[in-house]
């Protein structure tokens, strides 16, 4: 049982020590100088407090993003919608912190609410058409995405632009205080721990671990969750011990999608305070491999989503020090995910066999 | 050259907990039918997917031909003329037969299937065994019976000169039996050689040369045919003779379950049956002759077009099988792999499915997970489960302890009507003993069984009375201790009728 532990965090972490190997020699055929670009990279990500709190606010929204992919995942069903989702449960929850001035105590919870829920009835279209007339979610999902995109694209450019506003990208007007969720830095300061009150890092953060802790809960321990994880392995068997596919495919897309929602809240709630058109930028997309990363575990899911948060602030800092061009940046970027994830799987298996036969 | 044509020697495999194979030496004689027999979980296809090079053993070596061999993948077993036909079929459905017969060894001509060649290669290919099946047809739409042919025939289009056949006769009727007999004689005179797995004794001591005998893992006897018998090998096996049920007579009680005119065309047509508390009720039929439909409806996985079911006078044909179990209905599917289990969920989990919603096992939503490991521990205790542990997937276990499973969660919750499907496929004669003395005291505490089993013998010894069902009709009620097997049979085939 601690073996299987070990394996299970020994092979991601050689894993990344491979992919960054790869990385440093494609950066060394072009040109680059491997040690001074990994260099720039960690020292504005992992080796100080301020580059862990841009690392973890960068993770936040890819581990809702992530726990939404998973979800549906176990529930037998590809949810590629999670940006779309994430777009409408960011507008919902932008659109009640505009428009109701209320105590923070109930602001918050409610904003985060409306994120789920209208973010969870995106979800539901897809689940629901595939549950009534076998339309397959693949196709649905990425068609709501442009839709949602588009929808909400019209609202922030119309009805909900901002009053005189100068910024080239339209958004919302900012929203009342009592849908903020603050900043950690004054948190960590009162413990003595500096972390610049430049840094994004909101409590966002720690509502995604709560929600890690939820999913898991509910996947593993509950009549639910059973039903769930039972049609996503037979639906023919779960059928005949009466569990009715359909309903359940349309529990899980409501769930899902209510989990892609809150992936729009770090940004609207905890960051921008506003809306802002087509601030996520592939959020969605990212929680897939996210997911497939952390192999649909919610602790793996955790470790991937900072994984893809020390690439993300290692590039822009790539990006502002070094004269690597951003596209590389982008390239070696993928590089690393590409075969953080051969790796996880060629070492797991590797460090598998070397137990059996030490057995 | 040497007289056997493979050989093994201290093949040794662990898994998680278990022993599977424990120095096994096996010799099997070029142009011979040998069978392997063992209880379920002795090791058989273990020892088989390893000379399939399928796993990879611990310890062990094997020779073919006399010469020692490294069987690493099934692409090397092929190349040296090894074939197996798996426990579980291994075709594309969606694929003609043909296309599954090639795959793997496709024949280009200009960068697409030659299927002109191919075909007529195979038209020749079966002459020349006595082997035939419709090339042209999806596998989807074959019965089982030919599923296998089309799997010898893509051995032997790859060139097997070993066959290896993992339970072929399981999920076959009795003349689709006596039919690939006749083929493996055929093939054996041809000089080809067949490693042939079945728990039938009396198949067994029909068709082979040799007999290999093993028990948890190790091989406990080699016998010619001739130094065979169902008792010998019986012991060999379990360490005891069986005795044959004896089903005590004495009145049954009052009506349960009451079919009236359900038909589903063009499968089923107005079929009218009772069942009474306190019998099995046994239903003989030729796979395809609308049997699967109506076990489906009867247990709600399918609607009927017309008629109706009554469960102690309450119609019941509109109720899903959720609602049906509450009653009490219990159900053992004929496919346990794919409706009777979730083979990636472990033993407890399987063993409340359908009850995983109830008290105890949940309580507001909340999995009970204490008591459900308790009841499932309980449940592998008293059925026999070979499972080092609840907590072991239901995919890493024997065919007939995965049965064991199914059948210990319908039991365990007492229902007052059992619909079996072929209970005992895939058991070995043991399990086999052990699941009829179960029936039949489920019977004497006034269950009333419904059960279908295209093992004749099954049948006629465990019924009261036997339905035969044929063409989607009822076509006789009869009872087993005035008619023989051969009677049986007509009525099966639609030669006589009531
Ligand atoms: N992949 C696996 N992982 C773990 N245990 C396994 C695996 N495959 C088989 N076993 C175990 O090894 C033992 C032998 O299994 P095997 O399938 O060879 O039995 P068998 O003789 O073919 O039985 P049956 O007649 O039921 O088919 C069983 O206890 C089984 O649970
Ligand atoms: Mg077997």
């Amino acid at each position: 049982m601690i073996r299987r532990i070990l394996i299970s965090i020994l092979a991601p972490l050689l894993a990344v020590l491979l992919a960054f190997s790869v990385g440093a020699i494609v950066m060394y055929i072009l040109g680059e100088n491997p040690f001074y670009v990994y260099k720039i990279l960690l020292i504005n990500s992992v080796t100080n407090i301020n580059g862990w709190g841009y690392v973890l606010f960068n993770a936040t929204p890819l581990i809702f993003s992530g726990l939404a992919v998973a979800l549906a995942f176990k529930g037998g069903l590809f949810n590629i919608g999670v940006e779309g989702q994430l777009y409408i449960g960011a507008f919902a929850c932008a659109w009640f912190g505009i428009t109701f001035n209320v105590h923070p105590v109930i602001g918050i919870p409610i904003g985060l609410l409306f994120a789920m829920i209208f973010g969870g009835l995106w979800g539901v279209i897809a689940g629901y058409l595939k549950a009534r007339f076998g339309a397959h979610e693949v196709i649905i999902t990425i068609m709501l995405n442009f839709i949602a995109m588009a929808l909400t694209n019209y609202l922030v450019n119309n009805p909900f632009k901002e009053p005189g506003q100068i910024n080239p990208i339209p958004q919302t007007k900012e929203l009342f205080s009592g849908s903020i969720i603050p900043r950690v830095y004054p948190l960590f300061n009162k413990f003595g721990v500096s972390l610049s009150s430049s840094v994004p890092l909101n409590y966002t953060f720690f509502i995604a671990i709560v929600f890690c802790v939820i999913v898991w809960y509910f996947l593993e321990r509950t009549k639910w969750g059973y039903e769930i994880k039972a049609v996503g392995l037979n639906p023919k068997a779960s059928r005949y011990g009466g569990i009715n596919p359909s309903h359940i495919m349309i529990l899980v897309m409501f769930l899902s999608g209510a989990l892609g929602g809150l992936a729009g809240v770090n940004d609207v709630m905890g960051y921008r305070y506003r809306f802002l058109d087509g601030f996520s930028r592939g959020t969605g997309f990212t929680g897939i491999a996210v997911a497939l990363l952390g192999k649909n575990n919610p602790i793996g899911i955790v470790f991937a989503s900072i994984l893809f948060g020390i690439l993300d602030r290692g590039a822009l800092a790539m990006d502002v020090f070094t004269n690597t061009p951003r596209e590389l940046i982008r390239v070696i970027q993928a590089i690393i995910i590409i075969f953080v994830a051969i790796g996880n799987e060629f070492i797991f298996r590797l460090l598998q066999r070397l137990e059996r036969e030490s057995e | 050259m040497a007289e056997y044509i493979l050989e093994t020697r201290g093949i040794t495999k662990h898994f998680p907990g278990v022993l599977a194979n424990d120095n096994v030496e096996i010799k099997i004689r070029q142009g011979e039918i040998h069978s392997i027999i063992g209880e379920n979980g002795a090791g058989k296809t273990t020892l088989m997917n390893i000379i399939y090079g399928l796993i990879r053993p611990d310890r062990g070596e094997i020779f073919y031909r006399g010469k020692k061999v490294e069987i690493s993948s099934p692409s090397i077993a092929i190349r040296l003329g090894i074939g197996m036909v798996h426990q579980h079929f291994m075709l594309v459905p969606p694929f003609t037969a043909w296309e599954n017969i090639i795959l793997g060894k496709e024949v280009i001509k200009n960068g697409v299937l030659d299927k002109d060649s191919v075909c007529s290669e195979l038209k020749r290919l079966m002459d020349s065994y006595g082997l035939s099946v419709p090339l042209e047809e999806r596998v989807e739409d074959l019965s089982v019976g030919i599923r296998q042919k089309v799997e010898l025939i893509k051995l032997l289009y790859r060139g097997a000169e070993l066959l290896i056949l993992d339970e072929p006769t399981a999920l076959l009727v009795p003349q689709e039996i006596e039919e690939l007999f006749e083929i493996l004689d055929n093939l054996k005179k041809q000089g080809k050689t067949v490693i042939f797995i079945s728990h039938k004794l009396k198949e067994v001591l029909r068709i082979s040369d040799r007999i290999t005998v093993m028990r948890r893992g190790k091989v406990v006897g080699e016998l010619e045919r001739e130094e065979a018998n169902e008792e010998t090998l019986a012991r060999l096996m379990i360490g005891k003779t069986l005795e044959s049920p004896q089903l005590e007579v004495y009145e049954r009680g009052e009506e349960v379950l009451r079919l009236e005119g359900i038909s589903l065309p063009p499968k089923l047509r107005n079929i009218n049956l009772s069942l009474y508390k306190g019998e099995i009720l046994g239903l003989a039929g030729i796979e395809g002759n609308g049997q699967k439909e109506l076990l489906e409806i009867i247990t709600g996985l399918l609607r009927p077009e017309k008629g109706r079911i009554f469960y102690k006078n309450r119609e019941v044909q509109h109720l899903d099988p959720k609602s049906l179990r509450e009653l009490g209905i219990g159900f053992i599917p004929e496919d346990r792999q794919t409706t009777g289990l979730i083979l990636d969920f472990t033993v407890a989990e399987n063993i409340i499915l359908g009850r995983h919603d109830k008290e105890p096992y949940s309580i507001r939503g909340k999995l009970n997970l204490p008591t459900i490991k308790k009841t499932a521990v309980d449940i592998v205790k008293d059925y026999d489960i070979r499972a080092s542990s609840v907590d072991k997937h239901v995919r890493f276990l024997s065919g007939g302890n995965q049965q064991k499973v199914i059948l210990g969660r319908e039991f365990y919750f007492e229902p007052e009507v059992l619909i079996a499907s072929q209970p005992t496929r895939g058991l070995d004669i043991g399990a086999t003993e052990m699941i009829h003395n179960l029936l039949l005291s489920a019977r004497r505490r006034g269950m009333a069984i419904l059960l279908y089993s295209s093992d004749l013998d099954e049948i006629m010894t465990l019924s009261d009375r036997v339905a035969v069902i044929y063409n989607g009709e009822i076509v006789g009620i009869l009872s087993p201790r005035e008619i023989d097997e051969a009677t049986l049979g007509l009525y099966m085939t639609g030669v006589r009728k009531d």
